[in-house]
């Protein structure tokens, strides 16, 4: 026997807004991610030149030399509007939470050999330096770049940057045992140190790039695509031969972040690609510029961590990026 | 066993390291190439290490409690789907409160999201610059949220179909775009005092309080709950909103005459925006909370004057125009209900009459003003619909060049006597609704001239076309449906066949 709840039968007059069902093709039911970006952003009719930079309007395709006939072709293929992204991320920073829980309870961090410690507060704790400029750098993007796709993912992205950053830290404390001297011990590394000062000055550099295009293209494909497997794989399987594995859970953080929002990264960089051969050739060339300039700055950071294998893991790292970029269109 | 950790920081060390210390002073290239924005307005900041974090939320808790409140939230939206809430709301009047909202008010979150990403990158002090990042999320969050929320209505009502179209064409809508427009096309410290201090601070109680509190009253569970959800992010960004403006003042001596004068520009550009608010108070709302003057004098008369009494320790006075605001609260709601009504043929919501027991309400509300110059007016055109000879305005109304109003104000002292004001710049001549329109006009000349003012921009032939049927079909309005008076409208038959199944599944 079936239960039959009488309510009364309304019907409703279109399925989702007029703007949405035009890209759908046809008045069906949309997604939340759908409806909460598709041309969320004003795209005509601004009142006023920005006075701190009058050649551009507020929104303004023109702020980047790569051209789209539509900007809404960068979905996000996790499908992020906020209410996703934050639970998600409140999912994921549980088990981080527990994680840490875990290794304070029996104070492993403590138990890892000196020489290592000292390694770790050498190559892994400066990389909060990095998540925040990396976190510059996606802000930017959701500043400058156009259309309610890419800029609400890449404020998702600053977010992360931070939050990732704020783990480094947490690490950095806990490996002081509780206070900031060993941070303070890692910037010094950062500003001073030479393994640091070429990946510091890439990503300086980047900070000053005005197509936030190039800047989307440095930051996630290429700086993170070296990075990430470099110090998340390579150093951390290092790491676990020097009794390190405490750490690497407290790293896997990053390592699913990594590994999801390349999605994203890829997503975007391929829609780019595939739009007209213009794209791809400047796509490319920043893609050949910036893949020079950090297969450089972090040979001192191989060699430091892996020794004579250094050379080798960064070249695997480059050859498995490069395999990545020749996937996704660029001509290499 | 190992001992456990000896050491132990406090919250404020902690948050410290959790933010500023990662920062650093760029030596690759020059601090001012990287933050090529935060001086040119001319804000002396001496020491950014001054900057108070009004609050201390790292992302972990930033994704753990806003994670938090979007199950909740989302629990309630479904829920209302699917026990079809709109069949709840006091009257479908109601429903255009909400689509001057989602046409005028959300497309302005989105960019308020922008902004403070601009914000956020370009704020050379970490703590606002943080801050600033977050409330770029929870912009995002708002926009979001209200689309989500609002989504239900849109599958049962017309007017909500085209909002971001609309947003960027339709004439009474250019004066909320505007305003953010102006807000973004300034500098870091000036979008700061306007939406995070003047309207975040100072009015939002007169924004967000009435449009939530109107749901409230409307049986609107949907948007009431977005309100109670969005409360928390709105008291974060009221803390933001008076450290800025206590930051720069402490600076700096030099900032004093520069913050000043943004006050008073935003208190009154803010102003002339709530009046939409203060109509749908007013007007729109079946269910009325308090009337738009009593609003004004509890959140701006009695609260905003405590604020600027302690800021006057700053050298910081009430915001010029305030006493002539004041004297508008009560006019402003009449004066903007009866331009909507005799254009209600370009409106992209329905508009009405007000019945007896609203009119007698509007009339012990406004005691001085409502059966002297309003009342008769309304009785009036009421009278002429009961012929069938509703009265439409056809000629296009002369638009204020900074607010972009219709001219339709009058005099402060005066309510029957229209307000001009005018201003020559490059022997053009440019109109304005007030004094304080005409004063913001004048100390930036050359970006106000640039504004797109739909009324110009139709005689110039860029919407559509000639005949009002050409410019709604650019707007996306479809005649008969989107725009015209709620008797008669499609929205109205459909509630009405809803009420009559529901008395007679009531029996």
């Amino acid at each position: 026997m079936s239960i039959d709840i009488k309510t009364m039968n309304v019907e409703p007059k279109r399925q989702t807004f007029a703007h949405v069902a035009r890209r759908l093709g046809s008045d069906a039911t949309a997604s939340r991610y759908e409806e909460g970006v598709y041309d969320l952003q004003a795209t005509t009719h601004f009142h006023y030149r920005p006075i701190w930079g009058p050649e551009y309007w507020t929104f303004d395709e023109g702020r980047t030399a790569i051209k789209m006939k539509d900007w809404y072709v960068f979905k996000d293929p996790r499908q992020f509007y906020y209410g996703t992204y934050t639970v998600t991320r409140a999912n994921m920073h549980q088990t981080t939470d527990r994680n840490f829980a875990f290794e304070e309870k029996r104070n492993m961090l403590a138990n890892i050999d000196e020489a290592w410690r000292e390694m770790i507060v050498n190559y892994l704790i400066p990389l909060r330096h990095y998540e925040w400029g990396a976190n510059m750098n996606a802000c930017a993007v959701s500043d400058a770049g156009y259309g309610a796709a890419l800029t609400s993912a890449m404020i998702f992205t600053t977010g992360d940057r931070l939050g990732i950053a704020q783990i480094l830290s947490r690490i950095g404390i806990a490996l002081s045992e509780g206070d900031g001297e060993l941070l303070d011990q890692a910037k010094q590394a950062w500003m001073e140190a030479d393994a640091w000062q070429g990946v510091r000055k890439a990503i300086e550099d980047s900070l000053v790039v005005e197509d936030w295009f190039e800047i989307l293209l440095a930051q996630f494909l290429v700086m993170d695509g070296m990075v990430y497997p470099l110090v998340y794989n390579h150093f951390d399987t290092e790491g676990q031969k020097q009794g390190a594995a405490a750490l690497s859970i407290l790293c896997e953080f990053m390592v699913d972040w990594s590994a999801e929002h390349n999605r994203w990264v890829d997503a975007v960089v391929k829609n780019a690609v595939k739009e007209s051969d213009e794209n791809r050739a400047l796509l490319s060339d920043w893609y050949g510029k910036w893949r020079n300039i950090m297969s450089e700055a972090l040979q001192p950071q191989a060699a430091m961590v892996l020794g004579d294998g250094g050379e080798a893991a960064l070249n695997e790292v480059c050859e498995q990026l490069d395999a990545r970029a020749s996937k996704l269109g660029l001509t290499l | 066993m190992t001992p456990p950790r000896k050491k132990k920081m406090n919250l404020k060390q902690r948050y410290a390291l959790m933010t500023r210390g990662l920062d650093w002073e760029t030596s690759y290239q020059k601090m001012d190439d990287v933050f090529p924005y935060d001086t040119f307005e001319g804000i002396k900041i001496t020491d950014w290490s001054k900057w108070e974090d009004p609050f201390r939320l790292t992302m972990d808790a930033y994704w753990k409690y806003q994670g938090e409140k979007e199950r909740k939230l989302y629990a309630v939206l479904d829920s209302f789907a699917q026990n079809n809430g709109q069949l709840g709301i006091s009257d479908a009047r109601y429903v255009n409160a909400i689509k001057l909202f989602l046409t005028g008010v959300t497309p302005l979150e989105y960019q308020a999201h922008r902004h403070f990403s601009h914000l956020g990158r370009h704020i050379r002090g970490v703590g606002p610059r943080v801050a600033a990042q977050m409330q770029s999320l929870d912009e995002l969050r708002h926009a979001q949220t209200q689309i989500h929320t609002i989504s239900h209505y849109n599958k049962y009502f017309d007017g909500f179909a085209e909002f971001p179209h609309m947003h960027d064409r339709v004439w009474y809508l250019s004066v909320p775009k505007s305003f953010f427009d102006d807000a973004c096309s300034a500098g870091p410290f000036e979008f700061f005092t306007a939406i995070s201090f003047a309207f975040e601070y100072v009015l939002t109680n007169l924004l967000f309080v009435p449009f939530m509190s109107g749901a409230a009253y409307n049986g609107d569970l949907a948007t009431v709950t977005f309100g109670f959800s969005a409360q928390s992010d709105e008291a974060r960004h009221m803390t933001l909103g008076i450290e800025v403006i206590k930051f720069m003042l402490e600076q700096h001596p030099d900032n004093l005459p520069i913050v000043q004068k943004w006050v008073d520009k935003w208190f009154w550009r803010g102003h002339k925006v709530l009046g939409l608010v203060a109509m749908m108070m007013d007007y729109m709302l079946p269910k009325r909370i308090m009337s738009w003057k009593e609003a004004w004098e509890i959140y701006f008369t009695e609260a905003g004057g405590a604020l600027f009494e302690d800021l006057s320790r700053y050298g910081l006075r009430v915001p010029k125009y305030a006493d002539i605001a004041t004297d508008e609260a009560e006019h402003i709601s009449h004066q903007n209900w009866a331009i909507f009504y005799q254009y209600t043929q370009a409106a992209g919501f329905h508009t009405w009459i007000p019945g007896d027991d609203e009119l007698d309400w509007l009339s012990e509300k406004y005691p001085n003003t409502f059966d002297k110059y309003y009342r008769p007016r309304f009785e009036m055109w009421r009278e002429m619909e009961a012929k069938g000879e509703r009265f439409y305005n056809n000629a296009l109304p002369q638009l204020c060049q900074t607010c972009q109003i219709p001219m339709g104000y009058t005099e402060p002292g005066d309510p029957t006597k229209i307000g001009f004001r005018s201003s020559v710049y490059k022997d053009e001549r440019y109109h304005f609704c007030s004094d304080g329109c005409k004063d913001i006009f004048d100390d930036e000349p050359e970006k106000f001239s640039q504004a797109w003012l739909p009324v110009h921009q139709i005689f110039q032939g860029n919407c559509g076309g000639a005949d009002l049927s050409d410019v709604l079909k650019w707007y996306h309005m479809d005649q008969g449906i989107d725009n015209m008076d709620y008797n008669g409208s499609p929205d109205q038959k459909q509630w009405d066949a809803w009420q009559a199944a529901r008395k007679k599944v009531a029996g």
